[in-house]
């Protein structure tokens, strides 16, 4: 709250940056049904406009929906009240004063399209309406502002909680050497979820307090292990990233075809990958290079018809290893 | 710059809504094979391609792209526009071929992020 009141006085911080990116990305994510307020009163046409009054005092609203055989045909607000005070004409039925038909959003629409409405028309309220057209709630410039800020410190919170949890873990959990072991089933061909793994890994090791350049390597390393399992192998393989606070150790390994000749799959440019894993554009030989190039150690074993196993060890120097002796704000 | 410049500076077309506009560019690379990208691409570039599968928003997110550009008004496979958006990281479509591209963001003054082969100065990172 306090950083939305400081950005009039001050320029704008890049938390501040952040949290309003956050609030356009919640105008997708959240839908109205979560923000609106679920209708519990409404009034029908022939009432009075003095009962409509009572019914707003005693509800504390500012506008209900009209009602007549279960179906919406009106809106009906303060402002048409104070139309219908000036005119002292309290005994005239809601549906003199009422808004007819008035425009409607569905309960399952993004907020965003909420915030669009209001833009483009000067009302006050919309009702909401399910995937049937019926009414189910009513919704205001208020209800959204609520609902935005309550998600965003929901999920700053949640955020904050995760690092924090994560972060601890290796104090929190005493032994001689306690590790963090993560294994991932990657299946051939699967190019649509290529690097889903690898990208968990990394997230996770950020998480732990890794420094941004400690995940990137390893996130590349991995990744073309991951691509290289997707692309060459008879059943696919495994992925299991074995996480202590002072190294990362990696093993990738499959059940066949196996490397006919390994030090030659290391060469730079050789590659065995046929075109259409090049229009992808991988297979360029470069994948086993590059891996060597981001990590401290790497082993690669291969036989012929039974599989491949490569190891990969990333060590954290002493200052950036996991855990409470590492502050992530130093780096990021 | 910051992205939401470097779209103006390409008649460019943001196509994931989750994308963060205030994110600071500091170079270019550019090359459709994704090893290339992986092997010399350093942090916090924009990353000019070809290629419209999923791997490009995959590699973009493993070596800390600001940013994605799809040269010559290409468009992205549904998946590749889902994880983009997904992993909110900016994937803009320009009408520019890659050359035209290059030269413009060159001009603009962002500086080439590609680490030149064997490089004997840097490590990964």
């Amino acid at each position: 709250m306090s950083a939305v009141s400081e950005t009039h006085s001050k320029p704008m911080t890049d938390q501040d940056a952040e949290n309003i990116t956050r609030t356009e990305e919640l105008a997708y994510e959240l839908k109205v049904e979560q923000v609106m307020t679920k209708v519990l009163k409404s009034v029908s046409p022939d009432q009075t406009m003095l009962e409509a009054l009572e019914s707003f005092r005693d509800g504390r609203i500012s506008g209900a929906p009209v009602v007549a055989d279960g179906r919406l045909i009106g809106l009906i607000s303060m402002e048409d009240l104070i139309r219908c005070l000036r005119n002292s004409d309290l005994k005239a039925s809601v549906s003199q004063y009422m808004t007819q038909n008035p425009q409607t959003i569905r309960s399952t629409d993004p907020v965003v399209e909420a915030l669009k409405l209001f833009t483009s028309k000067r009302f006050g309220r919309f009702p909401v309406v399910d995937d049937k057209g019926e009414l189910v709630g009513i919704i205001t410039k208020g209800d959204l502002t609520r609902g935005i800020l309550t998600a965003l410190q929901h999920d700053y919170h949640e955020e904050e909680v995760r690092r924090y949890r994560a972060s601890h873990l290796f104090e929190d959990i005493v032994s001689d050497r306690t590790s963090l072991i993560m294994r991932y089933n990657i299946k051939k061909g699967d190019f649509i979820h290529g690097g889903a793994a690898s990208s968990k890994i990394k997230r996770a090791l950020l998480r732990l307090g890794a420094t941004p350049q400690i995940a990137r390597r390893t996130g590349i390393a991995v990744y073309e292990a991951e691509m290289n399992l997707i692309i060459h192998t008879t059943n696919g393989g495994v992925i299991r990233a074995e996480i202590e606070p002072h190294q990362i150790s990696i093993n990738v390994y499959d059940d066949g075809p196996g490397i006919e000749d390994v030090d030659l799959a290391m060469r730079p440019g050789y590659s065995t990958a046929d075109d259409d894993v090049r229009e992808l554009g991988f297979g360029a030989g470069m994948g086993l290079v590059n891996i060597q190039r981001c990590v401290d150690s790497m082993r690669l074993e291969s036989i012929i018809n039974k599989g491949t196993n490569l190891k990969m060890k990333i060590f954290l120097p002493k200052e950036e290893t996991m855990g409470e002796g590492f502050s992530q704000n130093k780096e990021s | 710059m910051n992205v939401k410049e470097l779209i103006s500076l390409i008649d460019g077309k943001l196509l994931n809504p989750s994308a963060d506009l205030t994110r600071e560019v500091k170079g270019g690379c550019g090359a459709d094979l994704m090893s290339d990208v992986l092997a010399s691409i350093q942090p916090e570039a924009v990353l000019l391609t070809g290629l419209c599968n999923p791997q490009v928003v995959r590699t973009a997110q493993m070596a800390d792209v600001a940013a994605i550009i799809l040269v010559r008004g290409k468009m992205p496979a549904r998946e590749t526009l889902d994880l983009a958006e997904e992993e909110r990281i900016a994937l803009v479509t320009s009408p520019f071929g890659m050359f035209e591209l290059c030269g413009r963001l060159h001009e603009a003054g962002l500086p080439s992020l590609e680490r030149p082969v064997n490089c004997p100065t840097c490590d990964c990172d």
